[in-house]
């Protein structure tokens, strides 16, 4: 798209690339060095660039009791991400390689459910979550965040499905090979990437989920995001080690996001883009 | 099939176009090749559903959780009550500007960052990977990590740049807010954009260049043409996203000063679960709903023919 002639307006285009590039990402580079800071060096005026690095921010994170809130987010990211895939695989074959019936309705239906504002039904599952005694219960969060990605996962696994050559599927028939041999021999080798990049997109969206775990846990079962929180309830704000969790609490979404992201566009379009 | 949202309950079976063998609807056999589909449509008509519903239910009831016994059914005057509210049309109008303006500009920005990554260049991957981390960082980490090093008065970055002490969450709570979310959302439009930019036909644009057609001509004949369908997808996936937005209001400015920077999402959690009326905020949901499901009717036709649901095999 971009076309410019001579080599020094290419040069110029790419350093300028990397100027917006660096711009853009700077309040989180901004974060990742103030993670490695005294809190005197965090805040001053102007801001100091130049300091003794320190790991002692990710030590205090540890001490006000990170893990057990990266444990429940682990927790619930991993199950929440198996049952998603235990349902949306079957659904998505149903929806694209054997048709079924209504498969525009159904397709339809999944879509509407990501349309409805989720403030709308936070009152009934906060009741609900009362009444059932799974306020603050990690299961909760699980069968939200399983209901959240399942749409999005069929989407997605079906524009994977749909790419399973048909000649494929109909000379696997006309062989007279039964289901599970087609399914196993030839279909699943050509979706299991497919399979892959829908598990890491359910992952990234339910680790970085707030507003259902804000609502819905407290101390037990808080996820990351929930912890976070923490750093605008307590006197003023320790800007180092907010940084340093904000860090910590982002990575494991980041690397994936990193590796993904070949897929990260199918993702986050449920498959409608490749 | 758009009304599928408010009566999804009978939904599931009906099937108006047989695709490939005309089994019939409650054959044996249909029912089997439906098999694989019903956990997923029994889970989500389940868990989406059914709050709804008691949404609605509960809209219809005077019922606040710090008053026991005050539970008792009255009609609709939770809505008159609701559209009566100023701070309600406040937080309507404020979901609406943040909406569209954050989904505009981060289009833009977008499609600004997707032309210059666009071609080949001395790490170009690198760039790319920088410019999608705001969207892989935690909404809540990005919220307050703009509140504190973007935004502080006295030793944020912003003052430091431009000189000047402005406060900037109390003199432009909504504008702050925005600037946030925009800088979340601009790696996805980008991303979405750049799958667009590269999906053209290389021959067409050589064809272009062939005829003499210089960039800007080459770009507004030929490349917005083609990106159009990417950007549409993006605006609504991105408006789905951002009319939610909760987090960013929740952490940096918890809708204030007053109630300037308050959306619906906050405005209806503050009701909830800050002033325990229960039965005014489903109220509130509700409306939010309807509106919703208005745009989204709109939307979901949009999805299918822009992706050619019309050749569903």
């Amino acid at each position: 798209m971009m076309r410019t002639g001579n080599p020094v307006g290419r040069w110029a285009l790419t350093a300028f690339t990397w100027l917006v590039a660096i711009l853009f990402v700077l309040p989180l580079l901004w974060m990742v060095l103030t993670a490695f800071k005294q809190e005197a060096d965090a805040y001053t005026d102007p801001p100091r660039l130049v300091f003794t690095p320190t790991l002692d921010q990710f030590a205090g994170i540890l001490e006000r009791g990170f893990l057990p809130y990266l444990g429940n987010s682990a927790f619930v990211t991993v199950v929440s991400t198996l049952l998603v895939l235990l349902m949306a695989v079957p659904a998505a074959y149903s929806l694209s390689i054997s048709a079924v019936p209504g498969t525009r309705d159904a397709l339809g239906f999944f879509l509407s459910t990501k349309m409805l504002p989720i403030v709308a039904a936070i009152i009934p599952l906060y009741v609900i979550s009362q009444n059932l005694k799974l306020l603050d219960n990690v299961w909760a969060l699980v069968i939200l965040y399983t209901a959240m990605n399942l749409p999005l996962a069929i989407w997605m696994m079906r524009s994977f499905f749909l790419e399973v050559p048909k000649e494929m599927v109909e000379a696997g028939r006309v062989d007279g090979a039964k289901l599970p041999t087609l399914l196993f021999k030839v279909i699943l080798p050509v979706v299991a990437p497919g399979i892959a990049a829908t598990a890491l997109i359910c992952v990234i969206f339910s680790w970085t989920e707030f507003f259902y775990a804000v609502n819905l846990t407290a101390a037990q079962a808080g996820t990351v995001p929930v912890f976070l929180v923490g750093f605008i309830t307590s006197e003023g704000l320790y800007w180092a080690q907010l940084s340093a969790a904000a860090l910590l609490a982002s990575l494991p979404v980041m690397i994936i996001g990193w590796l993904a992201q070949n897929h990260l566009v199918r993702g986050l379009s449920m498959g409608a883009v490749k | 099939m758009t009304q599928t949202a408010t009566t999804p309950v009978t939904k599931p079976a009906t099937a108006p176009v047989p695709i490939r063998k005309p089994v019939g609807k409650w054959s044996g056999a249909a029912w089997l090749r439906r098999a694989p589909l019903l956990p997923a449509l029994l889970f989500t008509i389940l868990v989406t559903q059914i709050p709804f519903l008691l949404t609605v239910f509960y809209s219809l009831q005077s019922w606040n959780l710090v008053r026991p016994g005050s539970r008792h059914f009255v009609g609709l005057r939770n809505y008159v009550d609701v559209f009566a509210d100023s701070q309600f049309r406040g937080a309507m109008l404020n979901t609406v500007l943040l909406t569209v303006v954050c989904v505009l500009v981060a289009m833009l920005l977008g499609l600004g960052l997707a032309l210059l990554l666009d071609r080949k260049f001395l790490g170009r991957g690198v760039v790319r990977t920088l410019l999608i981390t705001p969207f892989l960082i935690l909404p809540a980490a990005g919220a307050l990590l703009w509140k504190t090093t973007m935004f502080d008065p006295t030793y944020g970055l912003l003052n430091f740049v431009f000189g000047g002490d402005i406060d900037w969450l109390s003199e432009f709570p909504l504008a702050s807010v925005m600037a946030q979310i925009v800088w979340q959302w601009t790696p996805f439009m980008m991303l979405l954009i750049l799958a667009g930019l590269q999906a053209q036909s290389k021959e067409v644009l050589e064809a272009a260049a062939v005829d003499g057609a210089g960039r800007w001509r080459t770009f507004a004949s030929i490349t917005l043409p083609q990106l159009s369908r990417y950007l549409q997808l993006a605006v609504l996936l991105g408006a789905i996203y951002i009319v939610n937005s909760f987090d960013a209001i929740f952490l940096m400015t918890q809708g204030g000063p007053g109630t300037a920077s308050t959306n619906l999402p906050y405005y209806i959690y503050q009701r909830a679960f800050e002033g325990f009326d229960i039965g005014q905020s489903s109220a509130m949901g509700v409306i939010v709903v309807v509106l919703t499901l208005i745009v989204a009717t709109f939307a979901l036709r949009l999805m299918f023919r822009t992706f050619g649901m019309s050749e569903v095999r």
